[in-house]
């Protein structure tokens, strides 16, 4: 591992002056850790923000709940608050990583993690996101895994966070430290021709919490299929939230941000079937040679989450 | 960088590398090599150990980050009911992954797991075990939960 500075920050304030570029911030350090041990990051500053006092779920005035970024993965799924209100992000983080690493890793980091992408992850490979221009080789290799909706000539990774793709279903709301917010899913984005960037954040923004807003009126489902029962990142998943006569939908592992289905739910509210909604979102996917199947799991899944949640 | 860690009870005062693992620390400067280095990714659960009572892998954990912690390894735990259960059950066969997958178990049942095998399988998925022990592990938590 590449030799750092590190510092551990007493406040908000004093971790964003620390926090410019060739710094990262730590918090579990589930994925940061890993990546600078691999060569993939290698921050000449580590500041630690484990310690900012981030770490609370309480009720907003405007009926929904804010969780704080330090908040660990495996509390805020057992968070009462949670469970009872908004039981698609609950389930969604146990369907991710394992018992050990949801109580390290934390809220902010979690949507903040990189893609698993293995030629991102192998410094000895070319890799656009991580070495810029350097080339994709995903595209023509190994990317059985990897996305079929909106990536580019660039990139074809897929966002790995379970979690995301809940929050991207309830219209969350990311809180920046600085009081700047940006409403889900528009935190992360398209690889473009920069896949170096996987989210809209500017070096030293820090994520200081999370707002989920009122909860919705009817059930929510937090759905992954993956290769084996537990412990796999998703092939692709689904996060489904009634509220009334209207549904919300988001997939993951399909592209390189967590997909809301705007498309789907429209044809929905206009008396489309379920396999028609499905249909009409997965219209431009391209699927590359490996991941076809993907589509017809994309759409079995999203076909049959909305028939559990709408005939229970 | 010092850091204070208390590790089965005994307060250290050290002075380490920010580069140091927890994992490394343990097992280099501490002499504590219970805990097990496996794939030092987060995926094999090798060295798993409890901070605050909760169960980590110690190997993705930054020393430094730990600073004031309370740490247990295998070496902490004396003639534990799970301890006795895995060898009942004879749930290990060559024993690399064993101290993991103890404080595992310990962390998993402290987290209010239950006896269910789907249940056990699932809340302890995050320790591999090359020999395949697998169905006696299962065995030897549940009949502790």
């Amino acid at each position: 591992m590449r030799p750092f500075e590190y510092s551990r920050a007493a406040d908000v304030a004093s971790a964003v002056g620390a926090g410019r570029a060739g710094a990262r911030y730590l918090a579990g350090g589930t994925n940061l850790v890993d990546l600078m041990r691999l060569g993939v990051e290698t921050p000449d500053r580590v500041v630690d923000v484990g310690r900012l006092g981030l770490d609370e779920v309480t009720e907003t005035d405007g009926g929904g709940v804010r969780i704080g970024a330090g908040v660990r993965m495996s509390d805020l799924a057992a968070h009462p608050l949670i469970l009872e209100r908004y039981p698609v992000v609950s389930q969604a983080l146990l369907a991710g990583a394992s018992g050990q690493l949801r109580n390290m890793a934390t809220i902010g980091g979690n949507l903040l993690q990189r893609t698993r992408c293995v030629y991102f992850q192998d410094v000895s490979k070319p890799c656009n996101k991580r070495a810029p221009g350097s080339g994709c080789p995903a595209i023509e290799g190994e990317h059985r895994g990897l996305a079929i909706l909106g990536h580019s000539d660039a990139c074809v990774a897929t966002h790995p966070s379970d979690l995301a793709v809940a929050l991207a279903a309830l219209d969350a709301i990311v809180q920046l430290a600085g009081g700047r917010t940006v409403a889900m899913p528009g935190l992360h984005r398209l690889p473009g021709d920069d896949p170096s960037r996987d989210t809209v954040l500017e070096p030293g923004d820090l994520i200081v919490g999370i707002e989920l807003p009122p909860p919705l009126s009817g059930p929510q489902r937090y759905r992954k299929v993956r290769d084996r029962a537990s412990f796999a990142f998703a092939l692709v998943s689904v996060a489904a939230a009634v509220d009334g006569s209207d549904v919300r939908l988001a997939l993951g592992g399909v592209a390189h941000v967590p997909w809301r289905c705007f498309t789907a739910e429209e044809a929905l509210r206009g008396g489309a079937s379920f396999e028609q909604a499905a249909d009409a979102e997965l219209a431009d996917a391209r699927p590359l040679r490996d991941n076809g199947f993907k589509l017809t799991l994309a759409r079995n899944l999203l076909v049959r989450t909305l028939d559990d949640l709408t005939h229970t | 960088m010092e850091l204070t860690l208390r590790v089965n009870g005994t307060l250290y005062e050290l002075d380490v590398d920010p580069r140091v693992t927890l994992l490394d620390l343990l097992r280099e400067q501490l002499g504590l090599t219970g805990s097990k280095k496996g794939c030092d990714h987060g995926q094999c659960g090798a060295c798993t150990v409890l901070a605050g009572g909760r169960r980590i892998v110690a190997c993705l954990a930054l020393a430094v980050s730990y600073d004031g912690a309370s740490v247990t390894t295998i070496e902490g735990l004396e003639d534990h009911p799970l301890q006795r259960a895995f060898v009942e059950h004879d749930a290990f066969q060559c024993g690399y992954c064993t101290p993991g997958q103890l404080m595992s178990a310990i962390g998993y049942l402290a987290e209010g797991g239950t006896a269910d095998p789907d249940a056990i399988r699932e809340g302890m998925s995050g320790n591999l075990c090359r020999c395949g022990a697998y169905v006696n592990i299962v065995a030897a938590i549940g009949e502790v939960a």
